[in-house]
This record gives C-alpha cells, structure tokens and sequence, in this order.
C-alpha cells in the first residue's frame, strides 16, 4: 500500500516513481511500458522499482519500437487499461507520432465519444544536460498542436507527483513532458494535499513590472530571473503554466493586465513554438493593457546543436534579462 | 610508423562509375554473374578470387542458403576459427577466405587490435570528461573488422553509432569519430570521402537509407553494394521490417549486417524475438544465416557471400553476427543492474582478438616481433588520440546558424543577426567597463 504522507526532500524524478507507485498500487488497470523500465528502472530510473514490486505483466519491458510501444498501448487502453508509457528520449517519439496523432488523438471524437483512450506518454524532454543528438529536443508544440491531446509538463517534484496521478486519471490521452534536467531538483511533495486542477497555471512569484510566463525546465529559470531583476528593483511576476494544452490563458490574461507586460520563455524554438501562440491570445485578449509587444525567449530555427553549443542555443538568465530589458524599454 | 588503417583508400564520391557494363547484371536470376572489375583494395581482390574460387561450388551454394528456402530452425553458425583458434573446414564459406594471406590474417589482427585499443582509449576519455559520452564496442571487434573488410571502395556503409570498427575499416580517421561524443559537432567527417554514412542514433532508421541507396545502385546499374549494420534491439523497428520489405520488393542490393550483442540496453534479445534473428530473413523472402560474431575469417567469408549475391543481382540477405556486448551500452549505463558477470565472463572465452592469436601463432603466420611492434603502434594510436581530442575546439557559436538549409532561409539570417547584435551587447558592455 502506498503511504500518503509528507516527502520533505523529494527528487522530481522519485516524484514521478511515487506517483506511479501509487497508481499501479490503487488501479489494477494501470500498466507502465517502455524500452528499459523494467529491471533497469528506465535510463533516468524513474521506473525504478516498480517491477520488482509489481511483475512483469504491470511494468512491462518493451520491444525497441515506439510505433509499437503507443500503438499496444492504444488496444490496451480500449482493453480497459489505463497504460502509462515511455519515451526513452524526446527524439525518440517520432517513430510513435503517427500512432499518437492519428490514433490517439482522434479515437475519441471518430467513436462520438465512445472510446475513451486514457493513455499516459511520458517523455523526458529539453536540453541541458549535455547530450548528444537526439537526447535534448523540446517537441511539446507539435503535440499541443493536435486537437485530441492533452500536453502538460511539470516544473517541480510535488507538481510532477500530483500532475501525473492526474494524468493517469484523465480519460483523454496527455502528452506528459518531464523536465530531465530537473529531474534532480528536489522540493517537498504532500501526498495527502489535494491539487488543484491539472490544466490551470500557477503564480510561483507575484510581480508588478512584468510577467514571465514558462512551464517545465524554464520556471526555475524564470524565477532566477525575477531574483536577478528583483536587485536592480524590478518586480516580475512568475507564471508556471503547467499545461501547454489546454493553455491557461485567463490566468496568463489576469497577470498581464496587471504588469502589462510579457515575456515568454520555453526551450523549443520560438517558431511556431507555443510563445507565438501566447503572444497571438494575449494581444487579442489584453491589447489595450499591453505597454510593450509580447516578448519570446526560446531556441533557434536551427537543429538542436552539439552540447558544447546547447549553451548559446538555450535560454539563458542573460537571454532573459535581455528580453526583460527591450519591454520595459518600450 | 603508420597509424591508418590498412587498406589503401581513395576518396570517392558514390558508385554511379561503375554503371554500364554491368547493368544488365542486375536481375534476379542467380546465374546472370560477372567478373567482379578489378579494384585497387587488396581484400576485395580477394574476395574476386575466392569468387571465381566459388563459382563451381555456386549452385549448391545457393540451393543451400539462397531463395527463400528455409534453413534448419536450429540456429546453426557459421564458424571458421573456434574459440582455441582452430580453422574448421566449412564447405560453404571456405572458398571466400581460402584466398587469405598471412599477411591479411595479420591485418585482420592488427585491425582488430587497433580498433579495442582505440576504444579504450576513447571510453578512458570519456571518464577524464573529454567525451560527455562514448558507446564501447569491446567484443564486437571481429563482427566488425571482417564484414568492414569485405567491402570494396565503392560499397555504401551506412552505421549505427557503435561501429568504430567498420569506420577503421573504411579509412575513416578515428579522431573523426569522437567529435559527437564531445560534443561539438553531430557528425564530423564527410559520408561520401569514405562511403562511410554518419553515424544514426535514432535506431533503425539507416536500414531504410541503406535500402533506399541501394535502390540507386541498381537504378545506376553499378555492381556496388550496400551494407546496413544494427542491433539485436533494432530488429525490432519498424523502420528496420520496412526496409526488409522494400529491399526484397526492389531486390536491392543491400547486406542487413546485425550484431546481436545479446543487449538493447537492459533487455535481452528474447524481449525482441521468439525466433533467432536471422530467420526474420525468410518471411520476407531472401535468406539470412548466423555467423560466430566473434570470429573474424567467418565474418569475412559470410558477409563476402552476401555482397557477392548483392552484385551479382540476387538482392538482400541478412546477416546475424552472433557476438556479446563485453561493456556497458554506454559509459552512462549501469550494467550490473540488469546481467550477470558470469556471462561476460563466458563470452570472455571468445574473444574474437585472442581467438585469432592463437590462429597466428599456431599457423607461424606472425612472430613476436609482429606482435611487438603492433603493441608499439597501438601506444602510438592512443597518444594520438589522446592528444587530438585534448585538441579539439569547441565550434564558434555561430556554427548554430550554419547549414541548417542548403539554399538558406530568411529565418535563419534574421537570427543570426540578433544573435550577432546579443552577443555584441556583452562586447560593448565589456568594453565600456
Ligand atoms: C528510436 C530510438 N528509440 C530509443 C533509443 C534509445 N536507445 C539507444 S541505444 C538503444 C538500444 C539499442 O540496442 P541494439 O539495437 O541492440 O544496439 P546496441 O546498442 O546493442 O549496439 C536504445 C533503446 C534510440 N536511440 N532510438
Ligand atoms: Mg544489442
């Protein structure tokens, strides 16, 4: 039985493994997929464990192919199942994006609601952690994209933990993108908190001069940044967003109206990245609030570059001051 | 004292000059063979010897392994040197190595040699934080060196990223190799200087490039061929059953070399496959046979017959080396999680290097003075390797914009200007101080 009690110290990725602990524990139709989560415990060991307590017929040792990994996974779900699976790497997910684009997502509105596929992906994504190719990619908008897909991404353990019960829970299939360069970081996880709802973004920092919007990797950036900002006397406000689809644009809207001013941050790149989908809403939604034009931070249009590169190509305190700096120019 | 490889090696770009004469050879037909051209590389002259070596044998040959007549469902290998180095008599494979020289068998060696020691010496790399990562072949050197040996100049080698090896093989400089693992570039030399592809992480996918470009070779008419190496884990790729399908559609001439380490990562190959992996070969209708990967005369006699039937237009065949993963997948990996010692130790009788020392030195093909001056050259090796990667510079930051498009794009300029002007913002801050 899992316990429900208070982690004072917990690593993100334990999060994860406790939350899946837990729903394999509490949902008899809850499966863990993927290359290498059995006995290893998957690359980043977030699996770690799970196996050994729950068998091989719940924490299921894949074949190499992620086609096939998403694909069964779908039967499964219209099984009964509730399958949680693993993307190795962010790169990796492409041999799957037909199933999950054609498939996964479109089941539900073809079947007129009939067919429930609550189907989990997993994927360690972002950069950060010197990887070589393949290992450091940001893919969340060509998911968030597709009508049919929920696509959410955790900043910190005790998210990651809630985030993913509430995953699991969904009937609609989501796109769980984890923040593998924090998969170290550590934070307080309540087990007994009850959370909020998974698609809503949260205020980590309130500000007055400006709001900085990011989810994942990014926020604990942000907040560096807003710290940074703070000693030359700028008052920046923090929104991690938590979901990039559904997006919560009334709270995005709400803090804008107050700072007037905006800047995105994400690691993906800022073409067609969700930044531009931000910017697009809140100037619709807050043009006559707005001071300055909604400001993007994010990667290149150019492939993610060898890792002794990742650093000019990533959003930096720098880069984000920078941008902070051009609106308030404005 | 040289520290290439081998084999005498002219850049060339692809296969289409040897187009015309023989493209009329490119049928199905089992019997429409001819001469292989004469070519500059020593082992491939070879391989035409032991081809017209063959060519009575040719038709029980092919009745035996070719078409789509199924072999025994015992996995049966293909073994020309025991673990003790004893040559066995192999009716079949015999006549594509009957041409070997002492001098080659000393080359095999060396190259193997060589190869193990290159590898260390990059995995030491790795753990003094030159390399963020390296992906070990130690074991897998036989399989390597003798299907890399195969090869004719104008062959097409496409690779996964553990095929160190076969890039020794095809002249590729080694240092070349390390530039992805330290991560300043995500190539780092010129496919077509060597007919060597760059390496492919995401698994599987080469084996369709490979499929595809040897499609072009038969479109060219040449009497090139085309080898695709991956693992065990791979096989189970659907890029990997689709391009088994495509080259048995279009009858490319194309070798499927896969190193069954008995690893993809943590899992086992029984997680892949209920059925040996060569016997994929038959559903789809050409042949597949399992060699000793850690033999390396076996290695080069099967993957000689496979690349013959490709020239000679009997298209695909699938060639399982039978080998053993003797390190971790990468230096990242944690093998003691998931195997146990005692298998490596079981394999560590098979060494594919010490196997064909014994051969050596049984046969009097080399002395103590061949074996003392490879381990001298092999010093040399490694110094210079430490010394090149200890070199290597970290790309100019502008290198992000570079070639992401061969005709450009607006994008891409405008920002690489704002970077530009970004980073100048630092210059004037600095110089303003
Ligand atoms: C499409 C894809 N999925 C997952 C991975 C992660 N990965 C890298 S190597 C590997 C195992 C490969 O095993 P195998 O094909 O047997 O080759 P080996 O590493 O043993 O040489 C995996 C799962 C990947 N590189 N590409
Ligand atoms: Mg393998």
């Amino acid at each position: 039985m899992a316990e429900t009690v208070t982690f004072k110290n917990m690593a993100l990725a334990k999060a994860i493994n406790e939350s899946l602990r837990r729903a394999l524990d509490t949902d008899p139709k809850v499966l863990v997929m993927g290359e290498d989560v059995g006995k290893l415990g998957g690359v980043f060991r977030v699996t770690d464990g799970l196996q050994k307590d729950f068998g091989e017929s719940r924490v299921i040792d894949t074949p190499l192919a992620e086609s096939g990994i998403v694909g069964t996974a779908i039967g499964l779900a219209l099984r009964g199942y509730r399958p949680v699976v693993e993307i190795q790497f962010d790169g990796f997910v492409f041999p799957a994006y037909d199933q999950i684009v054609t498939q996964l997502a479109k089941m539900h509105a073809r079947s007129l609601g009939k067919v429930k596929l609550p189907v989990v992906v997993r994927i360690p994504y972002g950069g950060g952690i010197g990887a070589v190719e393949h290992h450091s990619e940001s893919p969340e908008s060509l998911f968030a994209h597709v009508a049919g897909l929920k696509v959410v991404s955790p900043s910190n353990a005790s998210d990651a933990y809630w985030m993913m019960q509430q995953a699991i829970q969904s009937d609609d299939p989501v796109i769980f993108f984890e923040p593998k360069r924090r998969y170290w970081d550590k934070a307080e996880v309540n087990t007994e908190a009850i959370p909020g709802p998974l698609h809503t973004a949260r205020v980590v920092r309130e500000g007055t001069d400006l709001t900085l919007v990011a989810y994942g990797p990014m926020v604990k950036l942000c907040q560096e940044v807003a710290d940074a900002a703070a000693e030359e006397g700028r008052s920046l406000e923090v929104l991690d967003l938590r979901s990039v689809s559904p997006l919560d644009f009334d709270a995005i809207q709400a803090s804008v109206e107050k700072t007037r001013r905006l800047v995105v941050v994400h690691e993906a790149p800022v073409f067609f990245g969700s930044g531009a989908e931000i910017a697009a809403r809140i100037t619709e939604r807050c043009f006559y609030h707005l001071e300055a034009p909604v400001l993007r931070v994010g990667g290149y249009h150019a492939p993610y570059p060898p890792a002794r590169l990742e650093e000019s190509y990533l959003p930096d305190l720098d880069r984000v001051l920078d941008a902070v700096d051009r609106s308030l120019a404005y | 004292m040289t520290v290439e490889s081998t084999a005498a090696r002219t850049p060339r770009r692809s296969a289409g000059s040897d187009a015309g004469a023989t493209g009329a050879q490119r049928t199905t037909s089992t019997t429409a063979k001819k001469a292989v051209p004469a070519k500059k590389a020593t082992v491939a002259k070879k391989a035409s010897a032991a081809k017209k070596a063959s060519a009575a044998k040719k038709a029980p040959a092919a009745r035996k392994t070719g078409g789509t007549k199924p072999r025994s469902a015992e996995p049966h290998l293909v073994q020309l040197l025991t673990p003790e180095g004893e040559r066995v008599r192999n009716a079949e494979f015999d006549p594509y190595v009957s041409g070997v020289t002492p001098e080659e068998f000393r080359g095999l060696y060396r190259d193997m040699v060589l190869t193990r020691r290159f590898d260390a010496e990059a995995t030491a790399l790795q753990r003094q934080g030159e390399l963020g990562l390296w992906a070990s072949l130690l074991g897998q050197e036989a399989a390597q060196i003798g299907s890399g040996r195969a090869l004719r100049d104008d062959d097409y080698v496409f690779p996964t990223y553990r095929e160190h090896g076969v890039a020794w093989c095809r002249g590729v400089d080694p240092t070349n190799l390390l530039g992805m693992f330290r991560g300043v570039n995500n190539g780092g030399w010129d496919p077509n200087s060597n007919n060597f592809h760059l390496y492919t992480i995401v698994i599987g996918s080469q084996a369709l490039h490979a499929t595809g470009y040897a499609m072009g070779v038969a479109k060219d008419g040449a009497d090139s061929a085309v080898i695709a190496y991956f693992g065990d884990g791979a096989s189970s790729q659907g890029d990997v059953a689709e391009a088994f399908t495509f080259s048995a559609v279009y009858n490319a001439p194309v070798v499927f070399f896969c190193q069954n380490n008995q690893w993809a990562i943590s899992e086992p190959t029984e997680k892949q496959s209920r059925v040996p992996l060569y016997q994929r070969a038959q559903g789809f209708g050409f042949p597949g046979l399992r060699v000793d990967g850690n033999d390396v005369l076996a290695n080069l006699a099967v993957t000689r017959w496979a690349l013959e039937r490709a020239r000679a237009g009997e298209g695909p065949t699938l060639i399982e080396a039978f080998t053993y993963r003797m390190g971790a997948h990468t230096t990242s990996d944690d093998p003691t999680r998931y195997r146990h010692d005692d298998e490596r130790a079981a394999w560590e009788a098979k060494d594919p290097i010490l196997r064909l020392r014994r051969y050596l030195e049984s046969a009097h093909h080399a002395d103590e003075g061949f074996f003392a001056e490879l381990e001298i050259e092999s010093e040399t090796l490694g110094k210079r390797v430490r010394e090149a990667v200890r070199a290597m510079k970290d790309p100019d930051h502008f290198a992000i914009f570079e070639n992401a498009y061969a005709d450009g794009h607006a994008l891409v300029d405008e920002e690489r200007a704002q970077f530009a002007a970004y980073q100048a913002s630092f210059a004037d801050a600095d110089g303003g101080k």
